[in-house]
């Protein structure tokens, strides 16, 4: 793919040209609230990032910036080579955004939405048409091509946004929560096409709030709380630092609460979280503990137990290990991020 | 892969020609709604206007197009407003765009509408009785004039588009500005006919100084007033001045508050 622009490329000399993304204390402040703060980030050319974190986490507010929408408030990033406030306009040259809201629009067929933002890339009418045409049948579309896009259902406009995203052949290509709204098949369909974009050497960044996803599409994962990265590296190890299964026992009173976890210690890789609130458990399991081992532990030690559940490990759970609080506060961070 | 400004402007303002193919009755408030007030005028006021030295459809039409092209000014204002809402704005900073490319592409897009009523304006003044008294080329200033007006009034729309925080504030906004501004002139009465007090507004709205410009220069009855202000007395130019001012102004004011509000 090409690569060239009418600014020159931040490259440090005598390195490879860092020409998928780099931040460096990326921050962002709305009034008194950090959204993002220290975001230090190395996405190699051709490989995909995941940005993993609730609602309000700063996930869209580190898209925004990366995608020169939004100004940093301290820190600086390059994207595909190029510093994102200083080069803005080429930056804006070498990327696809496909943002969480699907911003294409409800009075224009899908074949016009493309080429309008074809020819917006700069793409001559007869290019734009082609690509237009190329990227409906990849995205199965063809067929409501030039259906009005209001017509469209929930899952037709995201798979129309992605295709707008592509329209410029982007180096980079930017998914703010591709796969929210998808049924199942259409998600298998978009990792696939992701996997296919990849090898042929663009750099990803999807966010996401699930955790299947950003293990099987990510080469890379940062975990952002509170706008601030808790945790980063491959998917291999995050679920080394996260722990296997998680096992929910519920208990008859508060007062079990206490005795359930002492008699599931045994089993647990670290310790379980208690929830006397709601007579519960959780207990990162030992791999290879089966549950009724631990049913029958609960049982020698006279507790009894409601219910027992074994499944797999959650973001909730990510949080709960990585930082320790359990995640019920979000208003303030939530409230900040959609008052823009 | 260099894109110029005239590129992007006109792409952008295909897409709302392509709106209006969608939804043509958005053209209504530009087409049928202007019609209805030269024939109500024409035939249910203008019996009971008197107008000295001349016939009332022929006075009428100066101020009908004035008002029409000044209320014209929502139209770009709820498109913005709604683009706004749906977030089409932030799909278009992320692409290699230049900036000021998004407000000039409507712009385009609305000046077709103008002009489009502007022809159903006159079209229908012709069939009640309209015509115009004037040299080839004051007829033609008066055309260019309304042009640049429209353009003023344009811009002014667009400010408003980027201001308000939802489409739903347009209406009742513009309404605000524009019907004080457009009836309490000489738009459909005499002036002189008025109290004294609105008489000194009225002579005072840049409104009543375009509506006596164009029919200075479409050669259409002008009433005398009998307050004396530099501009009224002196429409034509005064004209001019206002409708360039409000077109650099417009082109200012909604540039820097487009630039505002899309920087975070």
């Amino acid at each position: 793919m090409t690569t060239t622009g009418t600014a020159a490329r931040t490259d440090a000399p005598g390195t490879d040209p860092p020409l998928g993304i780099t931040a460096t204390g990326l921050g962002k402040q709305f009034g008194d609230l950090w959204a993002l703060r220290d975001l230090d980030l190395a996405v190699a050319p051709g490989t995909v990032l995941g940005l993993l974190g609730h609602n309000g986490a700063g996930k869209t507010t580190a898209i925004r910036i990366l995608t020169t929408l939004s100004q940093p408030s301290e820190g600086a990033a390059t994207v595909a080579g190029f510093d994102v406030v200083r080069e803005a306009a080429s930056v804006r040259r070498h990327i696809g955004v496909a943002s969480q809201q699907a911003t294409v629009d409800g009075l224009m067929s899908a074949r016009l939405n493309l080429v309008t933002i074809g020819r917006l890339y700069g793409l001559s009418k007869s290019v734009a048409g082609t690509r237009a045409d190329e990227l409906l049948v990849q995205l199965d579309l063809t067929d409501f091509a030039t259906a009005l896009v209001k017509t469209y259902s929930g899952g037709m406009r995201r798979r129309l946004d992605l295709a707008a995203s592509l329209m410029g052949n982007p180096d980079v290509l930017f998914l703010d929560e591709p796969t929210t709204g998808l049924d199942p098949m259409s998600r298998t369909h978009l990792w696939d096409m992701l996997t296919e974009l990849v090898r042929g050497g663009t750099t990803v960044i999807l966010t996401t709030q699930y955790l299947e996803e950003a293990d099987r599409m990510a080469d890379d994962i940062v975990v952002l709380d509170h706008g601030r990265s808790v945790a980063h590296g491959t998917p291999a190890e995050l679920k080394a630092q996260i722990g296997d299964d998680r096992l929910d026992v519920k208990v008859g009173s508060a007062d079990a609460v206490q005795p359930a976890a002492t008699a599931v210690a045994p089993f647990a890789d670290r310790p379980p979280t208690l929830d006397p609130e709601r007579h519960m458990i959780t207990v990162p399991i030992k791999p290879g503990v089966r549950v009724v081992e631990i049913v029958r532990a609960l049982d020698d030690a006279g507790i009894d137990a409601i219910d027992v559940t074994r499944r797999e490990v959650t973001l909730d759970d990510v949080f709960v290990t990585l930082t320790g609080t359990s995640r019920r506060d979000d208003a303030e961070t939530d409230q900040a991020e959609g008052n823009r | 892969m260099s894109n110029s400004l005239m590129n992007d402007a006109t792409t952008l303002a295909r897409r709302n020609l392509e709106h209006i193919r969608q939804l043509p009755e958005k053209l209504t408030n530009v087409t049928i709604q202007p019609l209805m007030f030269v024939l109500l005028f024409a035939y249910v006021f203008g019996g009971a206007i008197q107008v000295q030295g001349g016939n009332y459809n022929e006075y009428l039409m100066a101020g009908i197009l004035i008002q029409t092209l000044a209320f014209a000014m929502m139209g770009p204002a709820m498109s913005v407003a709604t683009d706004f809402q749906e977030g089409v704005i932030d799909r278009f900073r992320s692409l290699p765009t230049r900036r000021s490319a998004y407000l000039l592409g409507h712009y385009f897009a609305e000046m077709l509408g103008a002009i489009l009523t502007i022809v159903i304006l006159l079209g229908t003044g012709l069939i009640v009785g309209w015509r115009t008294h004037a040299s080839v080329l004051e007829v033609t200033e008066g055309m260019v004039l309304l042009l640049v007006f429209a353009s003023g009034v344009m811009w002014m729309g667009l400010w408003l588009g980027v201001l308000v925080r939802s489409p739903d504030a347009v209406m009742g906004i513009g309404f605000v500005i524009v019907f004080p501004l457009t009836f309490v002139s000489n738009a459909f009465v005499p002036i002189s006919s008025m109290p004294a007090v609105l008489q000194w507004m009225a002579v005072i709205n840049p409104v009543s100084v375009m509506i006596a410009a164009m029919r200075e220069l479409f050669g259409n009855p002008v009433t005398p007033v009998t307050k004396h202000v530099w501009p009224i007395d002196h429409p034509v130019a005064a004209a001019w001045i206002y409708s360039i001012a409000l077109v650099a102004l417009g082109w200012v004011i909604a540039q820097h508050r487009y630039r505002a509000r899309t920087t975070d």
